[in-house]
């Protein structure tokens, strides 16, 4: 693991700097823009110069670089005031990647230079009611007709359905076989007759996912990838990039935000930074951050020899999740009464920083796999500790108890 | 109900009952995070009166409150980090007080509230009881983690006091109300982090994952079992606070400091991993989930923080010889 910049890496962070800095959009350039469209317009801006998906092959908008790169111009377009793009995580860090995998050469060329620019925006239509970390127990159908499939069924949680183009679809050709083997992936026209979506709203207020209903929704047999029956193998492409990409998670509440509000508070009638037991907490906050980091570091030094993203990744969103709970709880408390203050015409550091987070930080330990469910793949993938007797194995999926 | 006046003198109009039937309602009240005025009146204001109100104040208003047609509250915090005698910018001088505090519980509906206010004196704090229709007095709503409780500031400017208990008394009769308060409020978020894992165990029992119900995986089974742990130790803790509200016995301080940690810790556990056993439907707005959560940390620092809390012990047992 390399802490300081290699030359050539010293000279890329140069020139990155150099474009943010005469490129980074003013206010004026944004003025009259709402949230999405001001991501399209920055989104663009940045492929056209060869600074966005950096990592994607030349023909589809990238430059071929390296994860390190990647890195680099992460924290240097942190530095700068931009817009928010977190519309294109999915698309970008999940449906590309499988596009890229599994696609055929026309496809790839039609959706995957939409996908940089951003002109087109995926969702992610896998999990079910009755398939959350159990994915593979979903029930959505579809039934082979001519050319075409007819999909009937339900997803949920599906982020960003309601402003999304495309999404990528799995559902299951043949229930009669073991659960696994009788899926199959697709990408799907988000205006096809028959999808409706209904948002659903969640603890914190807002509303970013939604159910997707497929009533008799026609999709032809060329969009599906990979073959029939083999949806799961697609899937754990798709699975192994929301690993890594929403990897680094964690929300607004960071070490520097506790410990600046820690000097600003008082505990008796000290700053609360002088208190040794919030030094004690801070400290091993920091730890926790600082261990994320390097963790991180090393696994994109490993990336950039080319190995690829494995189980361990799980370790980001396992720590930063819940490390992220408690440090804005515990900002909460620092506030004593006026901690529990949500009001947006409050100074931000004082009436929501801590409270949003508070309210969002339970999603993202349930999104892109659970708390639990990154714990057994350390135990399971990364110890090679046996797995639980399982009651879904070698059987029928239409056999399989369902509790109802 | 009725359930106002349970600890109110029969002479006051009251049902002249312990608290222990007070810590039961606590109890079932945090246990369906019921939205009423109840621990700010309750709590607060009607123990703030009957350890501090001389007698005309609590004919004032104690008859109201224990039929329920009056509401007080209190307040002390003016701002973020903990309140102390050195921090108070409130003042009152002949008879009119003038300050502004913040986040106060039920400031909208309230007909009274107690302020603490700096004192030269004594402490270096006394408290006011001032009628919040006073026409010294505005209030500015404010919204919180947990908009099923009202919550506003409140701006005093030369609105007409009276003095409750001693001057350069208030910062010590402030102490004895919190203890009083703090052993109340962890009956009610005891209620509440039980009804975390009924709701949790419910669910569990009733959700598939891989062929099995998930009560059926250790992660959940030990998620629940330190629920009920941590549940168990409180109660035990709040039953021994609740004897000593109750004796008014010596070592209430510690007892109820020892009350309010364990069930704060516990019902901060029981909120956020209720909404995890529930996966995405426990994230939703339509699942009650939300409500616990959100009321675990409103009441979490209502009184005062754990960590202002876990000070209070360590001081209780230095000071006490039970210990
Ligand atoms: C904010 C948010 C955004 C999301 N966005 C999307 C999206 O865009 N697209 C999409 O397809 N999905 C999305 N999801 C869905 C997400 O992937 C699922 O919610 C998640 O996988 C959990 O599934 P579930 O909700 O059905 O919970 P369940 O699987 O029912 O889990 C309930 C509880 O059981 C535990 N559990 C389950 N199995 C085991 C086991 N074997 N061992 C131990 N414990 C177990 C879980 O850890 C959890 O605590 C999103 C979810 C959230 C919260």
């Amino acid at each position: 693991m390399d802490f300081e910049d290699t030359k050539e890496e010293a000279a890329f962070r140069a020139d990155a700097q150099a474009w943010f800095a005469a490129n980074a959009p003013t206010a004026k350039e944004l003025e009259g823009m709402d949230g999405m469209q001001r991501a399209k317009y920055w989104q663009a801006k940045k492929v056209a110069a060869g600074w966005g998906c950096i990592r994607w092959p030349k023909e589809y908008g990238g430059r071929d670089a390296s994860a390190i790169e990647q890195v680099i111009l992460n924290q240097e377009e942190a530095k700068i005031s931009a817009p928010e793009t977190g519309v294109f995580s999915i698309g970008q860090g999940m449906a590309a990647p499988t596009l890229m995998t599994w696609a055929n050469d026309d496809d790839k060329a039609r959706f995957v230079p939409r996908l940089a620019t951003g002109e087109d925006i995926w969702c992610q239509l896998f999990s079910e009611p009755a398939g959350g970390s159990d994915l593979a127990a979903l029930r959505t159908k579809a039934v082979k007709d001519g050319d075409d499939w007819v999909i009937n069924g339900q997803k949920i949680w599906t982020s960003g359905a309601h402003y999304s183009d495309w999404g990528i679809l799995v559902v299951r050709t043949d229930p009669n076989v073991p659960k696994h083997q009788g899926l199959t992936y697709f990408y799907v026209d988000m205006k096809s007759p028959g999808i409706e979506i209904k948002p659903i709203r969640q603890i914190s207020g807002e509303s970013n996912f939604n159910e997707v209903y497929f009533t008799d929704v026609r999709i032809p047999d060329s969009q599906r990838l990979g073959a029939v029956g083999q949806g799961w193998k697609v899937s754990l492409t798709t699975l192994m990039n929301e690993r890594a990409s929403i990897g680094a998670g964690g929300g607004g509440v960071k070490f520097d935000s506790v410990k600046k509000l820690a000097a600003s508070v008082n505990i008796g009638d000290r700053p609360a930074i002088e208190d040794s037991a919030v030094r004690a907490k801070l400290a091993s906050w920091y730890v926790q951050e600082a261990g994320l980091k390097y963790t991180s570091y090393r696994t994109l030094s490993a990336l950039s020899r080319g190995a690829i993203p494995g189980p361990e990744n799980s370790i980001g969103k396992l720590v930063g999740a819940v490390k992220s709970q408690d440090m804005a709880s515990f900002a909460i408390d620092l506030l004593e009464q006026e901690g529990i203050v949500r009001d947006k015409s409050y100074d931000e550091a004082i009436g929501s920083l801590f409270q949003d987070t508070y309210m969002a930080i339970p999603g993202l330990r349930i999104a892109g796999g659970t708390d639990e469910i990154m714990a057994n793949i350390i135990a399971e993938r990364v110890l090679g500790l046996p797995q639980e007797p399982r009651a879904d194995k070698g059987i029928p999926f239409s056999e399989v108890p369902t509790g109802s | 109900m009725g359930w106002t006046a349970t600890v109110i003198p029969e002479e006051f109009g009251g049902l002249g009952l312990s608290y222990l039937e007070l810590a039961v309602i606590a109890e079932e009240l945090g246990r369906c995070a019921a939205p009423v005025p109840f621990g700010s009146s309750v709590y607060l204001a009607t123990e703030a009166l009957l350890l501090g109100g001389n007698q005309e104040q609590k004919e004032a208003w104690l008859p109201t409150l224990a039929t329920g047609e009056a509401i007080g509250t209190f307040a002390y915090a003016e701002g973020g980090g903990q309140s102390s005698p050195k921090s108070l910018a409130t003042k009152a001088s002949g008879g009119k007080l003038s300050g502004r505090k913040v986040v106060v519980p039920d400031a909208e509906i309230a007909q009274f509230v107690i302020v603490a206010a700096a004192s030269d004196s004594g402490d270096g704090a006394s408290l006011y009881l001032v009628d919040m229709s006073d026409a010294g007095v505005s209030t500015e709503s404010v919204q919180t983690l947990d908009p099923s409780r009202s919550h506003a500031h409140i701006d005093f400017s030369s609105a007409s006091a009276q003095l409750l208990g001693g001057e350069g008394q208030g910062w010590g009769l402030l102490q004895r109300v919190l203890d009083r308060a703090a052993v109340l409020t962890a009956w009610e978020q005891l209620g509440g982090s039980e009804a975390c894992l009924e709701m949790a165990k419910n669910y569990a029992m009733g959700r598939y994952a891989f062929g099995r119900a998930i009560a059926s995986y250790q992660a959940i089974k030990h998620k629940l079992a330190d629920m009920y742990v941590k549940n168990t130790l409180a109660r035990s803790n709040a039953y021994y606070g609740a004897w000593a509200l109750n004796t008014d016995a010596a070592e209430l301080p510690l007892a109820a400091a020892t009350a309010r940690v364990g069930s704060t810790q516990a019902y901060y556990f029981s909120s956020k991993e209720n909404i995890q056993t529930h996966g995405g439907m426990g994230y939703t707005w339509e699942f009650d989930c939300q409500f616990y959560y959100r009321r675990s940390k409103l009441l979490a620092v209502n009184i005062g923080s754990e960590g202002l809390w876990q000070e209070r012990l360590i001081a209780a047992t230095e000071q006490s010889n039970v210990a």
